[in-house]
C-alpha cells in the first residue's frame, strides 16, 4: 500500500470505567468525564478542534437523533464542524483521519458512546438484520455468534475448552485493565446461553464511552511525546446474508489489514474487537496473527463492551500502548453487524514516515 | 437564588419504542415471498450457476442483477446450528429450539431459520430436515414456521425453471418492531423533573459563562463543560414567539386551535416550551407574560396562563428568541 499523504497519529485516549448500569447519567453525563480527558491531556479547548466526529446508535438509546444530545458536551455554539456515524465510534475515527488526510483540518476529537442497560441489547441488535429474511425471526446476537462458533468447531479450528480459554486469558489480562468490566480468572464460565457458546463466551452488557484526539504532523508532536503513528485504515463488509458467506473465515478483515498496511512488518500487539471468544479465532487466522503477538492485553471487549464504543476503544486501548512506549507497531481491530460482517483494521507505529 | 445541589434521586420511566415498517419488495422478493405463501421455496440463479436461497436481487459477488428464478426443495441439509434454550420474544417457536442455517435441496446457500427438535443431543450439522408451514401464510419468512427433523436422503433434484408469477402476488410486507427500554434522564434532569414536581421551575448555571439553561441537561453547549449551580428561575416569564395549532395530536385532548410557545422564564437564558391557554388563541403575543399551571397532583406545569402584568419591552427578551 502507499503510504498515507500525511502524518496523523493519535495524541490523547480516554475511556470511561465500563459498567452495567449507568442509570443515574444521561449519555452526555457519561460522556464529559472522558471529553475533558483528552482534552486536557492535550492542553487542547474544544474550540481548538478542527473537526468533531462520534459514534453511536439510536436503537440503543431508544431516541431518534439521540446524538445530538452529547453535542452539548463538545460546545457546539458557536457552530462546529462536526459529523456522526450510527455506527462503532472506530468508524467515526476513520471519517475523521480522512478528513485530516485531506488538510481541511490538523486536529480531530472523536468519541463514542452506548448505553446497553436501559434496554436489551440482544433484541436491539437484531433490528440491524435483514428486514425482509432475518429481522422477522428475531435472532438475537448471542443466537448468530453461537451459528458461527459452531462452524468453527465443526471444522476443527477450535473447541469448547479452547474458547473457555480464550474468555479466561482476556479476563486475566484485564486484570490491569482499572476500566474493565469483568476482570480476573475466577469469572465462571457458566452455562450455555446458546449452545455451545456459555456466558464467558460472550460479552459483559454494560455502559460506556471513549475519545480520541488525533492530530497530524508537527501538531501530533506538540501535543504529544510519543504519538501512536496511524500507518493505514481501512474497512471492508461482506454480504449480509449468512448463508452465503464462510463463518468460520473473515476475508474482509483479512483485505481491510492488507489495505491498512498491516501484513507489511509485523506487529508486536493487537487489540480485536472479538465480543465472543469464538470471533477472536476468526480474526487470530484472518489477520494472520501469529502466537508471539499480545491479543488484547486490555482484555479486549471480553472484559468491557460498551456497543459502539467498544471498536474505538481497541484503536484508544493500541495507541496507548505505543503512547506508553510498550508497543512500536499495533494492529486494532473493530467489528459491526452479525458474526463479523464488518471490520475495519488501523495500524498504529511508535514513529512517522519521515523518521523511519 | 442559588440552591445547592441534593442527591439525585434517580428517575425512571418504561419507554416502548414501537413500529410498523411497511416495506416494499422488488420482483425478487415478491416472488419468494409470494411462494412462501404458496407452499413453494424459491431461489435464484446467479451468472455462475450458484443458486441463491433465499433469493436476492443482485449477485454479492459480482453485483449483476438476477432474475432467473427456480424452484427448489422443501428439504434440506442443516449447515451450523446453535441451541436456543430459552426462546426470547418473537422468535419462531416458544419452547426450545436449535438456530439452523439449512442447505435445501437444490440451493447452494443456506437459509437461517429454526429446528423444532427435542435438545442439542438431536442437532447435528449434516442433519436432514424438512419445512413445517405455518397454517396460516401471507408471504412472509415466518410462512415457514419452522423446521423439522426428516429422514429423507439428499435430493438429487435439479432446481427446476420457475416464472415466479403467482396468483394475487404479495408486493409489500409489515416488519414490526418493538423495543423495551427502562428511561432514565440522567442527574440534571431528574432534578429538573423532580422540582417540577415540587412546583419550582429549577435550571443550572454553567461555571464558565454564567448562563443558566432551562430545561438542563447537564452541559453548557457553548463551553462544553457540565453545568453546576441549581438556579430556581421564574415562576413567571415571557413569550418569546409562538405559533397557532391546528392539528389534533393522537392521544392529546385539547380543543383546538391551541397556542403553543416558547417561554423565557425569569432569571433564565433559554427559553422553554409551554402550551398557553386561559387566553383566546388569537390574542397570544409575544412579549405576554405568563406564569404555570399545575393541575391537581401534576409533576409538571399543564400550561401557562396570562399573569396580567403589562407585555415585556422587546429588548427585554430579543436574545432569548
Ligand atoms: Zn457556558
Amino acid at each position: 500500500m502507499r503510504p498515507p499523504i500525511r502524518d496523523i497519529a493519535v495524541v490523547a485516549f480516554g475511556q470511561t470505567d465500563h459498567r452495567r448500569t449507568t442509570d443515574e447519567q444521561s449519555e452526555v453525563e457519561m460522556l464529559m468525564p472522558v471529553l475533558h480527558q483528552v482534552l486536557d491531556a492535550t492542553g487542547l479547548r474544544t474550540s481548538d478542534i478542527g473537526f468533531t466526529c462520534s459514534g453511536s446508535s439510536d436503537y440503543l438509546a431508544g431516541r431518534a437523533f439521540s446524538f445530538t444530545m452529547a453535542l452539548d458536551g463538545v460546545g457546539a455554539w458557536p457552530p462546529i464542524s462536526e459529523s456522526h456515524v450510527e455506527m462503532d465510534g472506530a468508524w467515526a475515527l476513520y471519517e475523521a483521519w480522512t478528513k485530516l488526510l485531506t488538510g481541511e483540518a490538523d486536529t480531530a476529537l472523536v468519541y463514542a458512546y452506548g448505553k446497553s442497560s436501559p434496554g436489551s441489547v440482544r433484541d436491539v441488535l437484531t433490528r440491524q438484520l435483514d428486514p425482509y429474511y432475518v429481522a422477522p425471526l428475531w435472532p438475537d446476537s448471542v443466537a448468530l455468534a453461537a451459528l458461527q462458533a459452531r462452524a468453527l468447531i465443526d471444522a476443527g479450528d477450535t473447541d469448547e475448552p479452547a474458547l473457555a480459554g480464550v474468555a479466561a486469558r482476556s479476563r486475566r489480562s484485564a486484570e490491569s485493565n482499572p476500566h474493565a468490566q469483568l476482570r480476573g480468572g475466577d469469572v465462571p464460565h457458566g452455562d450455555y446461553i446458546v449452545h455451545p457458546l456459555r456466558t464467558g463466551d460472550c460479552p459483559p452488557i454494560g455502559d460506556g464511552a471513549a475519545a480520541v484526539i488525533l492530530a497530524a504532523g508537527d501538531r501530533a508532536r506538540e501535543l504529544c511525546e510519543r504519538p501512536a503513528w496511524i500507518r493505514g485504515v481501512d474497512h471492508r463488509i461482506e454480504a449480509h446474508s449468512l448463508g452465503v458467506r464462510d463463518l468460520t473465515d473473515s476475508p474482509s478483515a483479512r483485505l481491510a489489514a492488507e489495505n491498512a498496511g498491516a501484513f507489511e512488518r509485523p506487529v508486536d500487539t493487537a487489540e480485536l474487537h472479538a465480543p465472543f471468544t469464538s470471533q477472536e479465532v476468526v480474526l487470530r487466522k484472518a489477520l494472520r496473527l501469529g502466537d508471539d503477538v499480545r491479543v488484547n492485553p486490555s482484555g479486549g471487549a471480553l472484559a468491557a463492551n460498551p456497543v459502539m464504543a467498544a471498536g474505538l476503544i481497541r484503536i484508544g486501548e493500541a495507541a496507548a500502548r505505543i503512547h506508553r512506549g510498550e508497543s512500536r507497531r499495533a494492529l486494532a481491530h473493530a467489528t459491526s453487524g452479525p458474526c463479523l460482517q464488518q471490520n475495519l483494521v488501523a495500524v498504529l507505529e511508535d514513529s512517522a514516515q519521515e523518521t523511519r | 437564588m442559588t440552591t445547592t445541589p441534593r442527591p439525585p434521586e434517580v428517575l425512571r420511566a418504561p419507554l416502548v419504542v414501537e413500529f410498523p415498517f411497511t416495506r416494499s419488495l422488488g420482483p425478487v422478493q415478491s416472488a419468494f415471498l409470494s411462494g412462501l405463501r404458496d407452499r413453494t421455496v424459491l431461489g435464484v440463479r446467479t451468472t455462475a450457476g450458484e443458486v441463491l436461497v433465499p433469493p436476492v436481487e443482485y449477485d454479492p459477488v459480482t453485483a449483476d442483477e438476477l432474475r432467473d428464478l427456480v424452484e427448489v426443495g422443501t428439504t434440506g441439509t442443516v449447515t451450523t446450528w446453535a441451541w436456543n434454550p430459552e426462546p426470547r420474544r418473537g422468535q419462531p417457536l416458544d419452547t426450545p429450539f436449535a438456530w439452523v442455517l439449512v442447505k435445501l435441496d437444490g440451493a447452494d446457500t443456506a437459509l437461517l431459520h429454526a429446528l423444532d427438535t427435542t435438545g442439542p443431543d438431536a442437532v447435528r450439522t449434516g442433519q436432514r430436515v424438512r419445512v413445517r408451514w405455518a397454517e396460516e401464510r401471507t408471504g412472509a419468512i415466518t410462512d415457514i414456521a419452522c423446521f423439522e427433523p426428516d429422514d429423507s436422503t439428499p435430493g438429487q433434484d435439479r432446481p427446476a425453471p420457475h416464472t415466479g408469477e403467482f396468483e394475487n402476488p404479495v408486493t409489500g410486507i409489515v416488519a414490526a418492531a418493538r423495543l423495551d427500554y427502562t428511561y432514565g434522564p440522567g442527574k440534571a434532569q431528574s432534578r429538573y423533573i423532580n422540582a417540577l414536581a415540587e412546583h419550582r421551575t429549577v435550571g443550572e448555571r454553567c461555571p464558565s459563562c454564567h448562563k443558566v439553561y432551562v430545561p438542563p441537561r447537564g452541559a453548557c453547549p457553548t463551553c462544553g463543560v457540565a453545568t453546576t449551580d441549581q438556579v430556581e428561575v421564574g415562576p413567571a416569564g415571557t413569550v418569546t414567539t409562538y405559533c397557532i395549532v391546528n392539528v389534533k395530536a393522537k392521544n392529546l385532548d385539547i380543543e383546538l386551535p391551541y397556542v403553543y410557545a416558547h417561554i423565557a422564564l425569569d432569571g433564565a437564558d433559554l427559553a422553554l416550551h409551554g402550551r398557553i391557554a386561559g387566553i383566546p388563541y388569537d390574542q397570544v403575543r409575544m412579549g405576554l407574560r405568563v406564569e404555570p399551571v399545575w393541575t391537581e397532583g401534576g409533576r409538571y406545569p399543564d400550561h401557562y396562563r396570562p399573569t396580567g402584568e403589562p407585555d415585556a419591552d422587546y429588548d427585554t427578551y430579543k436574545e432569548l428568541i
